[in-house]
């Protein structure tokens, strides 16, 4: 009971209708997951489809520009996620309701698996362009790694405190310092190397037409595969919180 | 309540605050707390000491893992900055751990002052143990390994030094809060905090290194000054920001 009261984000989104009602009924159906999951599978179709056989193939850099249009979308996008955890962070210190906390762990988890995509498919790039699997002289990349350097230490530190109340306020507080974090961390690695790299990120004026739209496309794409994966992994815990407090008030365990 | 104030140092301050009917001005709190926290250091000396030890038996090792009987340019700045942030650690390590222990935390929270005044006075003391580090750890410096002499490009590097030591002293002691708390915490600290002071150290570095070369050729950078200062500034208003929230128990 007193759990149930701990985790109100159990029982707020799931539609969990009473047994008896069919098979199909008790099976909990959370609003909007299969249209996410539909739209995700298909923009992921259509970026596919665009990047190889709308947009051209680059002159310089043959099909091995192609992972441009993976490794760039994965790097706004997990960015992206880092600064959002940390806006759920506030609104969990604010609020003081524990569903913004679990939002937050769960984009800032999402988005370190896609810093992971990140550095690998920059490695390969990198490999593939310069003749080396790590180049200190290309900011974004560098800055990219202290960033996820610093996000993977969220869960050791969120697993190390063991009172769950702390342990909410404290990696929300960790979650904020490193929102912040990320964009000065960016200017300060990019004052700090010379250009080399083609600047992508703040040229993309400069792309012709059919890539740049290949590109939108195909962050829209690896966004919604973003959001996709992170209602599913909310949508597991709340299962979870809801499922032990239910078998907690029957008496199991 | 007042058994477990009395026990602890900060204590003293909960009960002249009660005393005075009223809380105390920030200030106030601030000039006890800091006092408490440096003379808590005067008597057990288990920072201080540690950390300029720690910095001397670095340039020792570098000395020998470098094979170089002097250093100058890039490598002096890298060995200087590695030497000063690994030494930095050791003392964020050790800033909350009495409090934790020892019911400091306790202490303070039952007392009616601003909890800012706690992020204030931890990272005075912080900056004041980085000052005696860098006092110890400069000279060291300019005497064991760098090349070119120390003495015309004092003021520049003593510039870096104090603008470095703001962002280090803030960002330490917001980490140290977090991590004083994990069952981990001597891990967690330097993990948490190294990433956190790389921007220090690219400007630290990158300001410091034409003033340690061999002609002194270079001048000092405005520019990495400006993000030293801007850096403290933004770290000092998010520390201010969140550090109520470590405090709540």
């Amino acid at each position: 009971m007193n759990a149930s009261s701990r985790h109100p984000a159990g029982s707020t989104e799931i539609d969990h209708r009473p047994p008896g009602d069919g098979e199909r009924a008790s099976r909990p159906s959370v609003p909007g997951l299969r249209t996410l999951s539909i739209l995700t599978v298909a923009a992921m179709g259509i970026a596919l489809c665009l990047v190889f056989f709308y947009a051209p193939i680059e002159l310089e850099e043959g099909l091995l520009q192609k992972i441009f249009y993976l490794h760039v979308p994965l790097a706004i996008v997990s960015l992206c996620g880092f600064v959002l955890g940390g806006i759920m962070a506030i609104a969990h210190l604010r609020t003081r309701d524990r569903s913004w906390d679990l939002r937050s762990y769960v984009t800032i988890h999402m988005s370190l698996i896609f810093g992971v995509g990140v550095l690998l498919t920059g490695s390969i790039w990198a490999r593939g362009s310069w003749g080396h699997w790590w180049v200190w002289s290309e900011p974004t990349l560098v800055s990219y790694l202290i960033v996820f350097l610093l996000y993977a230490t969220y869960q050791p530190l969120r697993f190390a405190i063991e009172d769950p109340e702390r342990q909410a306020r404290y990696a929300s507080v960790f979650a904020i310092v490193a929102g912040a974090f990320v964009p000065l961390n960016f200017l300060a690695v990019r004052l700090s190397t010379s250009y080399l790299h083609p600047r992508v990120l703040g040229s993309a004026s400069n792309l012709p037409g059919s890539m740049r739209f290949t590109f939108l496309v195909s962050l829209v794409a690896i966004a919604l595969l973003f959001a996709t994966l992170c209602s599913y992994e909310l949508t597991a815990k709340r299962t979870r919180m809801l499922l032990r407090s239910r078998s907690r008030i029957l008496g199991y365990q | 309540m007042s058994s477990v104030a009395r026990d602890t140092p900060a204590g003293t301050d909960a009960r002249t605050g009660d005393a005075r009917s009223g809380s105390p001005g920030t200030l106030t709190v601030i000039g006890a707390l800091l006092r408490k926290e440096l003379l808590v250091e005067l008597r057990t000396l288990e920072s201080i000491p540690g950390m300029s030890l720690f910095a001397v038996s670095t340039l020792v090792v570098f000395h020998f893992a470098l094979q170089r009987s002097t250093v100058d340019g890039d490598l002096a700045a890298g060995v200087l900055w590695v030497t000063l942030l690994f030494a930095a650690m050791l003392g964020l390590n050790r800033l909350f751990v009495a409090d934790a222990e020892q019911g400091g935390f306790d202490g303070f929270l039952l007392a009616p002052v601003d909890r800012t005044a706690m992020l204030l006075a931890k990272a005075l003391t912080l900056l004041a143990y980085l000052l005696v580090l860098e006092i110890v750890a400069v000279p060291a410096f300019a005497l064991l390994l760098l090349g070119p002499p120390l003495g015309p490009t004092l003021p520049g590097l003593l510039a870096i030094l104090a603008l470095a030591d703001v962002g280090l002293a803030l960002i330490g002691t917001l980490i140290a809060a977090l991590a004083v708390q994990t069952r981990a915490r001597d891990l967690l600290g330097p993990l948490l905090a190294l990433p956190l002071l790389v921007p220090i150290v690219i400007a630290g570095a990158r300001a410091s290194a034409p003033l340690l070369s061999a002609g002194h050729a270079g001048a000092l950078s405005a520019r990495w000054l400006a993000v030293l200062a801007l850096y403290d500034l933004v770290f000092g208003l998010i520390a201010y920001a969140v550090f109520d929230f470590l405090l709540e128990d």
